[in-house]
């Protein structure tokens, strides 16, 4: 019988709509509970696992997993019967079952586990580990696994620099399916990425190299690597700032999401900026910095016009949903499609080159209303037609 | 049988040749020029006295003194350091078009009767040249289906120029010059395209390939609006793919009010096979040196021909040549023209040589340009493919017109030799080196050979050969290829940020001397 892994990092991507730019740490997790965050990578592993569920041969497949919020309880949700691993490594192991119980927040769950149950499901000769996560988890799978199984994320993290996850969740459960029923024959390896945090504090994006994981081939459904920009871009950022700087409207609320892209904008007009924060500008004043939803909610209430000024995720080409969750499906409903700007250089869309640009705003509808054709600014005055989908 | 030779033990004459500034001694000359007599003198007056006060140099210029000896010998080791079009099987060059132009065109434009020609002479004494251009614009004219000519544009970029500048004069004209302040492009058009287009200060908005690696039909559809003037689009494109849906293209962009001009730099692989006007085109260019034949390279001489539908006419570069049963004459009275692009009008040897080209060949022979560079360079490709490392990988299995783009980054990625390191290599076997793309570099690693009419099959075998044989250094022997060229003129490889900083430029000798 076949067999697949099945592990939700359940507090993956918790910081992310509240602005905290991560969810690693006891401190980080409590501090985004009381923002009034919720845990999202469960909704996104479900979607995955729905589209699984689907299929009638997961009848014939076993699906291995996790306790509580780890796995089991997405499986339950979906409707699927599992084999649950006495996998927890925690004090409070044997009673942990949700994150919904605060008080074992940072203690029931730590990293540990999720290495301990790939291992474990490594051992049972899993044809597939299914995880659901962002960088740090997908980093705790190298840790424990390396290249001795075929693995797959799907992406829940506030930030996805990895090649290892799916373009979203659907498209994971997708080809989870698909190399399951051996219609993807092959498997090819794919870098674990990281932000390095010492590059970041020096107000630079640049992601470090931790190891490959063997993920399915099928270059449709995986990510691409994210690229951190090369210094050939240089040039036509400036041109397309320099754009920005002069047609930038003064009665307008311009809501500017996170990158190096945008934050030369910012640095041309001379604003501060949060380099991977959402800020908030208004007739020329920063109005907000390093804002969470709520914020950037209350503002378009206020302001009236608004805009939405964001770039594109190098070598993946996200616009919505990895890194500006803070910018929302509700933000952008408000916001409108139309107000919407996107600005990339002519070197980052290239590296895109026969690729889409994608959105998962956690919103199926907004991902809808998002789909179809963009306009990207790539210089002065220079645009690049890009199909958005999800 | 055919011969192709594999290795013809090339090695180029490599001079340490100073710069002319820096040579001669003060005193030596070139030419003894003899004093006026004073008979001249009497009626000219001193020479110095015919020179405005405000014009005069207040120090000698600074030329360097030779003797005719030292001049001559000087430039002739320099063209030694150079691969004439002559000895060279220029089929890397893609997308310029490197055709062999017959002898006897030098013939024409060497005789006296031209060489001796001035621009400034009366039109009563020019009659020869002046219906030479008459009938290009006529040829040129049946070529594209257009309805006007203006033969003024001295390259190719100059035409696309004149177009966008009668696209603005057309927009003008109807009041919508201030709305419509956007052209489509693609990112696989050529470059002149865009920057024209930005430098009349439109909006570009550049369109993708979709995954049939035609331009995106419904990103146009997305992209056209009241505000579209025109759409720039080269066919096929610098990949040689032909986009047989151009017609829709032009219908959409014709629906949003916006007019469509056909760049047809690649012209090679259409010439006489379909027309600019029959697809619905609105204006369109050629490159008169490249697909009718010139000597080209090294900044010239080139020539573009603007042609432009009916209702474009009055617009067009002025003067144009026309013709009133009797006589030839320069029509510089055309109130709606968008005016003069240069100088006088065109550049008349290259209108010869293209003259010349089209009278030979007529209407049978045009059609034959371009079913011999398709047939050719699909030769050429299928040869090319079987090398290790080298691929088409850009929407694969689609037919190839007259040009492919190649990627060499398989061979990159297991040896380390990339596409710049096989350019220069390449010279080591008697080649010119080849053209990679145009900006931006879309594909990686990229290659892209025209192999034209002209070249026989013996030229591609012995041109493939060379590849394979240096694809075959780069697995094995990595260092040598990326240590090259060791045979050519040019020993040491150029610091590259001379050629991409602002800085580091030193286009004249003064500055030069400052660097």
């Amino acid at each position: 019988m076949k067999r697949i892994g099945f592990i939700v990092n359940p507090v993956a991507g918790i910081g992310g709509k509240v602005g905290l730019k991560g969810s690693d740490g006891e401190e980080t997790l409590k501090k985004a509970l009381e923002l009034g965050a919720v845990p999202e990578s469960g909704k996104k592993a479900l979607i995955a696992l729905r589209v699984l569920g689907a299929a009638a041969e997961l009848s014939e497949m076993e699906i291995c997993t996790c306790p509580g919020d780890m796995g089991e309880n997405v499986c339950k949700e979906a409707g699927l019967s599992c084999k649950v691993l006495d996998c927890m490594t925690g004090d409070h192991a044997g009673e942990w079952t949700s994150l919904a119980d605060t008080a074992l927040v940072g203690k029931a769950t730590s990293p540990a586990d999720t290495v301990r149950a790939a291992k474990m499901l490594c051992g049972l000769g899993a044809d597939l580990i299914l995880f659901a996560g962002g960088d740090g988890t997908a980093r705790n799978i190298l840790d424990a696994v390396g290249k001795s199984a075929a693995v797959l994320g799907i992406p829940a993290g506030c930030k996805i620099h990895s090649g290892v996850f799916a373009v979203n969740p659907k498209r994971a459960g997708e080809l989870a399916l698909r190399y399951m029923q051996g219609k993807v024959p092959r498997t090819k390896e794919a870098e674990v990425m990281d932000i390095d945090e010492e590059q970041f504090r020096q107000g630079r994006v640049q992601s470090r190299l931790y190891g490959y994981l063997k993920i399915p081939d099928d270059v449709r459904l995986v990510q691409n690597l994210k690229s951190g920009s090369r210094g050939g871009g240089q040039d036509s950022t400036e041109r397309l700032a320099e754009y920005m700087a002069d047609t930038w409207e003064n009665d307008v609320l311009y809501i500017v999401g996170g990158g190096s892209t945008t934050a030369r904008i910012m640095e041309r007009m001379h604003f501060a900026n949060t380099l991977l924060g959402v800020d908030l500008v208004y007739s020329g004043q920063v109005v907000g910095t390093d804002c969470t939803e709520r914020e950037i909610l209350k503002a378009v209430s206020e302001y009236g016009k608004a805009k939405i000024l964001v770039t594109v995720i190098g070598g993946q080409g996200y616009i919505f949903g990895r890194g500006n969750q803070q910018i929302s499906a509700e933000v952008i409903r408000r916001v409108g499609r139309k107000n919407i700007i996107v600005a990339a250089s002519e070197e980052k869309m290239l590296a895109l080159f026969g690729k889409c640009l994608y959105v998962d705003t956690g919103d199926e509808e907004v991902n809808g209303y998002l789909h179809g054709y963009m306009r990207v600014l790539t210089g002065y005055g220079e645009y690049a037609v890009m199909k958005v989908t999800g | 049988m055919g011969y192709v030779k594999k290795n013809r033990d090339f090695h180029q004459a490599r001079w340490d040749e100073p710069f002319i500034m820096e040579m001669g001694n003060p005193g030596e000359r070139g030419v003894l020029i003899p004093g006026a007599s004073d008979e001249v003198k009497k009626v000219s007056g001193e020479v110095s006295e015919l020179i405005p006060a405000g014009l005069k140099r207040k120090k000698a210029p600074k030329l360097p003194e030779l003797s005719q000896m030292q001049v001559l010998r000087h430039y002739m080791r320099l063209s030694q350091e150079t691969i004439g079009t002559d000895i060279n099987i220029d089929i890397g060059l893609g997308t310029c078009t490197m055709k062999y132009s017959p002898k006897i065109h030098e013939q024409f434009v060497r005789a006296e009767k031209f060489q001796e020609l001035h621009p400034y002479q009366d039109e009563s004494t020019v009659q020869g040249i002046l219906e030479i251009m008459y009938k290009d614009e006529q040829y040129l004219k049946a070529i594209s289906g257009m309805d006007k000519v203006s033969l003024q544009p001295s390259g190719g970029s100059q035409a696309i120029f004149a177009n966008v500048q009668t696209i603005r004069a057309y927009f003008e004209e109807r009041g919508e010059a201030e709305k419509r302040d956007e052209i489509i492009t693609t990112i696989l058009s050529h470059p002149a395209n865009p920057g024209t287009a930005a430098t009349l200060g439109y909006k570009v908005i550049t369109l993708y390939p979709d995954e049939n690696g035609l331009p995106d039909i419904e990103a146009l559809k997305a992209a056209v609006s009241e505000r579209t003037a025109a759409l720039m689009i080269t066919n096929p494109e610098d990949t040689g793919i032909y986009n047989d849906r151009i017609r829709q293209f032009v219908d959409i962009v014709h629906e949003a009010g916006g007019l469509c001009v056909y760049d047809q730099a690649n012209l090679n692989g259409v010439f006489g096979l379909t027309r600019a006007k029959d697809a619905g085109f609105d204006m369109c260019h050629y490159n008169l040196h490249k697909s009718f034949s010139s000597p080209h390279g090294c900044q010239g001489p080139g020539a573009g021909a603007q042609c432009v539908s009916e209702k474009l006419a009055k617009y067009v570069a002025a003067p144009t040549v026309e013709y009133d049963g009797e006589k030839y004459y320069l029509d510089g009275d055309r109130p709606k023209s968008i005016g003069k692009l240069r100088m006088f009008y065109g550049v008349p040897s290259v209108l010869i040589r293209a003259y010349a080209y089209i009278r030979t060949l007529g209407a049978d022979g045009m059609k034959q340009i371009a079913e011999l560079s398709i047939l050719n360079n699909n030769y050429l490709i299928k040869k090319l493919l079987e090398i290790k490392g080298l691929s088409m990988p850009f929407a694969k299995g689609r037919f190839r017109m007259e040009q492919a783009r190649l990627s060499w980054q398989e061979l990159t990625e297991e040896t380390g030799v990339t596409t710049d390191d096989i350019c220069r290599r390449i010279v080591d076997y008697g080649f010119q080196d080849y053209f990679t793309s145009h900006h931006p570099r879309v594909l990686p690693e990229p290659f892209t050979p025209e192999p034209v009419e002209t070249y026989s099959k013996d030229d591609m075998d012995e041109y493939a050969a060379a590849f394979a044989a240096i694809a075959k250094e780069a697995y094995t022997e990595p260092e040598l290829v990326k240590g090259a060229p060791y045979k050519a003129a040019l020993g040491a490889r150029i610091e590259e940020e001379c050629l991409t900083e602002w800085g580091k430029f030193a286009t004249t000798w003064r500055a030069y001397k400052k660097l």
